[in-house]
């Protein structure tokens, strides 16, 4: 069977080879991280070299890190943090807006930034110890937030930052000492890792209010049997990440390329987020006139998978609550898909995607923008 | 089709240990494996993405996988919740279950033997203004049904017994706990990490409401559990970790594919093989506990003999100290204590709560056989743990006493 | 954890496991620890006429270092003055042992052990000689 062109990274990348490998190894071998004899040893010293790696990454030291079940459970943990009052972005994952209800929401501006000037507004209103949470790049759009200066403005009033960087790992650079954040989630899968693995990075001077209690594993801050093979496949591509990152200029390249190409032929194309820092592999179009259920009913049918918003929610396509943060009208929010690009992508991969975009455009939607505005 | 490495699964090697640790953790079942390997790489979608063939693939894999772990159980899928293992499971259905019914009851039963995350989340409760009733158990390890009865309250919003003992593996009276449970209108939750895929268990049969599986004690992989929760009548929960409303919002977070499908596949295979497994396991069991008395003297079973799964041992042998011992049979994966303590040097506070003594307690070993022990592997660790005790006990000034007849009991020994 | 080789050493191969018979005026017997702390050592010295130890013997209920400490000193106390023997410092049984830091307590206990065995010798002398007297 041909397999469909995989365009939806962001939802979740297939795993690259050196991770199957690293993981089907760990599959291989029995050991309890925790018991003491051998097999337990082994187990230990595979979580252990993991652990370093995904620090490595991450300008981190390994004692930061606490491996959790994925970016949710991390995000969660972080925010469990307890005592503070929380400050979120309009634009955060769901797993960040639910995990703290009543958070106050910090809205972002027409290109997805968050609103500094709001945010130490608010930051300034109460004295009580805050917590924001800020991602560092959006699921939807790509959109970079400028993480320095909500750190600045967050620990000049004296509050921690959590930063969920599960989208951004991988593709940009990401160091928990440069940005300065006082934690940081990452999920392995976003990034040719194992499904059923993250991790939240906490600062030394942080202290975690756990989520799952028990066995007293990652230091106390996560009880639970240490997910070995997954562990290990997360370090293997951890380590694979800090070598490639180069090549992620050749992914911009690809986007900006698809960008660009589409704009040519149409150019009612609109693109989300894109006069703003944008990870280098997402592109969030819209083709107006034409609901996002239609269009990837026709890319299905075309071979190629993108995605119609987040990928997270369990029932319908939900309208998606980035682009109405961002301001852009509903009717128009609801013709947008989700492009993300990834490291076995290829060019003819997207020259069928171009193809099959320009012709549907140009059988449902350009028809029906000449009929709503008669020939001038 | 082979592993990604190229190669079979390898386990006890000759010049590896011989691995009898069994209720820390199972070696992944080959079978198993192989279900999981297309989900790591061509069929690696995301079981959530609602718009393509991957995502399609992959949530119709998971739903599989659903219907394999709710088959053992007679339950129905949409009772199976996926979670990270039962440590997650036990927090959930505790804390989740606690926290949904807190303004109508705030008492919890559970007994002084369960696993330490089923005895955390209630102590962490307690803080939340629950109250936590930790029923000691008889010698046997086994609850007493009359003092259960009696701290059942009309405040009591859940009971907490497990079906088998981590360290003991003595199997608790589920139906009886059950049936008791729901003539009092309270939640009974069991963690069935240890007797899942080991002993027949039945939701209905059994009145269970809430139970705990773990997937890498059953031959599955590390990192997936799951908990079940009762339909009819409903139990809610209050969630732990929240987000994108994944597994009726009861638990959030992208399902990990392969994992479901493995513990899926090892849930189809304990269906299958439960019980064959257990009379041959039984037979190793008895072989190697045979060959242990038969040589050795002052030698003690910790944990009720009958009502016990028959992949556990847990002996105390007098006059060796434990880590002594441990250090003496290298070549043997066993445990002293529970995988999750046995760094620390306290004794296992499941034998002192069954009253043994810390002597006794300190030397006691679990030994642990499962699927691919062999009548091999049983006799030889069992001769090791014999020359070991032997050698130990002609080094140890406590067995000198003992055989001397001097009370160890009558020395006035210094604190130190 | 990671035992040194002369641990493991002396744990596999014990020297001078056994007994004396206690009731030897010339034998001094040191029994310290507890069961319940999970450490008993006992350890015997015979005393020449001297006043040098020509012999000693231990057994111990115990972890690998707390066997492979008295194992190890009842090999420096043989050829020892009674006062040489009761200046042996558990530090250096930890360092000839590389004892790991959570397995101290196993050295402190056969220093303690040696000091016991010298001063039990030295009452029972000092009971001969006022029997004697």
């Amino acid at each position: 069977m041909n397999r469909p062109v995989y365009l939806d990274y962001n939802a979740t990348a297939p795993l690259k080879p050196p991770v199957i490998l690293a993981v089907s190894a760990a599959l291989a071998e029995v050991g309890n991280a925790s018991s003491v004899h051998r097999w337990g040893r082994l187990a230990r010293r595979r979580v252990e070299t993991a652990r370093e790696a995904v620090a490595g990454l991450l300008g981190a030291g390994p004692q930061q890190i606490v491996f959790t079940s994925g970016g949710t459970e991390a995000n969660n943990l972080a925010l469990a943090a307890g005592g503070r009052r929380l400050m979120v972005a309009a634009t955060e994952h769901d797993s960040v807006l639910r995990a703290a209800p009543d958070a106050e929401i910090v809205p972002v501006d027409r290109r997805g930034i968050i609103d500094l000037a709001a945010l130490d507004k608010s930051l300034a209103r109460d004295s009580r110890p805050a917590l924001v949470a800020v991602m560092l790049a959006n699921n939807e759009t790509g959109v970079v937030q400028p993480l320095a200066e909500v750190v600045r403005l967050a620990h000049a009033r004296g509050a921690l930052v959590h930063c969920d960087a599960a989208q951004a790992v991988g593709k940009v650079d990401v160091d928990m000492q440069a940005l300065g954040v006082d934690m940081l989630t990452v999920s392995a899968h976003k990034f040719g890792g194992p499904q059923g693995v993250g991790a939240v990075v906490v600062a030394d001077h942080v202290e975690l209010s756990p989520l799952l209690r028990g066995g007293g594993q990652e230091r106390g801050r996560r009880a639970g049997t240490e997910n070995v093979a997954a562990i290990a496949g997360f370090g293997a591509a951890a380590r694979l990440a800090a070598e490639e990152m180069p090549t992620m200029a050749r992914l911009a390249g690809l986007r900006d390329g698809l960008e660009a190409r589409l704009r040519r032929q149409v150019s009612e194309l609109v693109t989300f987020g894109a006069d703003a820092d944008r990870l280098p592999n997402t592109s969030c179009l819209a083709m107006p006139n034409v609901s996002a259920e239609t269009q990837v009913m026709a890319f299905d049918l075309a071979g190629i998978a993108v995605s119609a918003g987040s990928a997270c929610s369990s029932g319908k396509v939900r309208s998606s609550h980035v682009l109405a943060a961002m301001g852009v009208p509903s009717a128009l929010a609801g013709s947008a898909i989700r492009v993300s690009l990834g490291w076995a992508t290829s060019e003819a991969d997207l020259d069928r995607f171009v193809e099959t975009w320009t012709q549907l455009w140009f059988r449902l939607g350009a028809g029906k923008t000449q009929r709503a505005a008669p020939a001038a | 089709m082979t592993t990604a490495n190229g190669g079979t699964i390898r386990r006890n090697e000759p010049d590896r240990p011989v691995y009898l640790d069994y209720q820390a953790t199972t070696p992944l079942d080959q079978r198993v494996l192989d279900a999981m390997m297309p989900y790591f790489i061509e069929k690696f979608g995301n079981p959530h993405s609602r718009s393509h063939a991957y995502g399609w693939e992959a949530e119709k894999a998971v739903e599989a996988a659903r219907e394999q772990v709710a088959e053992l159980i007679n339950a129905d899928p949409r009772e199976i919740i996926f979670t990270s293992g039962a440590t997650e499971s036990n927090n959930l259905a505790i804390a989740g279950a606690a926290r949904f019914y807190k303004d109508r009851k705030n008492h919890i039963v559970t007994l002084v033997t369960e696993h330490k995350c089923v005895l955390d989340s209630c102590r962490h409760l307690e803080q939340e203004g629950v109250h936590v009733t930790y029923l000691p158990v008889q010698k046997n390890g086994l609850v007493d049904l009359d003092a259960l009865k009696q701290a059942i309250t009309d405040k009591t919003v859940l009971v907490s017994i497990m079906a088998v003992n981590n360290e003991i593996g003595v199997i608790q009276p589920l139906k009886e706990i059950g049936a008791m449970c729901r003539a009092r209108g309270v939640l009974f939750h069991s963690d069935c990490a240890q007797a899942y895929g080991k002993i027949p268990l039945d939701v209905d049969a059994m009145k269970i409401d809430l139970m705990s599986i773990s997937g890498h004690k059953i031959y599955g992989p590390k990192g997936i559990g799951a908990l079940y929760v009762r339909r009819k009548p409903r139990v809610r929960l209050v969630a732990l970790i929240h987000g994108g409303g994944q597994e009726r919002g009861m638990r959030s977070g992208t399902l990990p594919t392969p994992l479901c499908v493995g513990l899926g596949e090892a849930a189809a295979i304990a269906k299958r093989e439960m019980a064959s497994e257990a009379e041959r396991l039984k037979m190793l069991r008895d072989r190697f506990h045979k060959r242990i008395i038969e040589r050795l003297s002052e030698v003690y079973l910790n944990g009720d003999l009958e009502a016990r799964i028959p992949g556990n041992l847990n002996l105390s042998f007098a006059y060796v100290e434990g880590e002594g011992l441990m250090m003496g049979i290298k070549d043997l994966s066993v445990s002293s204590g529970s995988a999750c303590t046995s760094a620390s040097l306290e004794p296992s506070y499941v034998l002192r709560a069954l009253g043994v003594e810390e002597e006794l307690a300190h030397t006691s070993l679990r030994i642990g056989f499962g699927r691919f022990t062999t009548e091999a592997e049983v006799d030889y660790a069992a001769d090791r743990i014999i020359a070991a005790v032997q050698k130990l006990r002609d080094m140890s000034p406590l067995w000198e006493m003992a055989q001397q007849g001097i009370n160890i009991k009558s020395i006035q020994w210094a604190a130190h | 954890m990671a035992y040194s080789e002369k641990l493991i050493d002396h744990f596999e191969h014990p020297r001078n496991v056994g007994a004396l018979d206690k009731n030897d005026p010339s034998v001094g017997t040191g029994l310290v620890g507890a069961p319940a702390c999970g450490d008993v050592m006992k350890l015997q010295i015979h005393v020449g006429p001297d006043g040098v130890i020509k012999d000693a013997k231990f057994k111990t209920f115990g972890c690998g270092s707390a066997i492979a400490s008295s194992s190890l000193v009842t090999e420096w106390v043989k050829g020892k003055s009674l006062d040489e023997a009761a200046s042996i410092r558990n530090t250096q049984i930890a360092q000839h042992l590389a004892l790991p830091p959570v397995k101290i307590h196993c050295s402190v206990l056969a220093e303690d052990a040696i000091k016991a065995a010298v001063a039990d010798y030295r009452s029972k002398q000092n009971q001969e000689k006022s029997a004697a007297e």
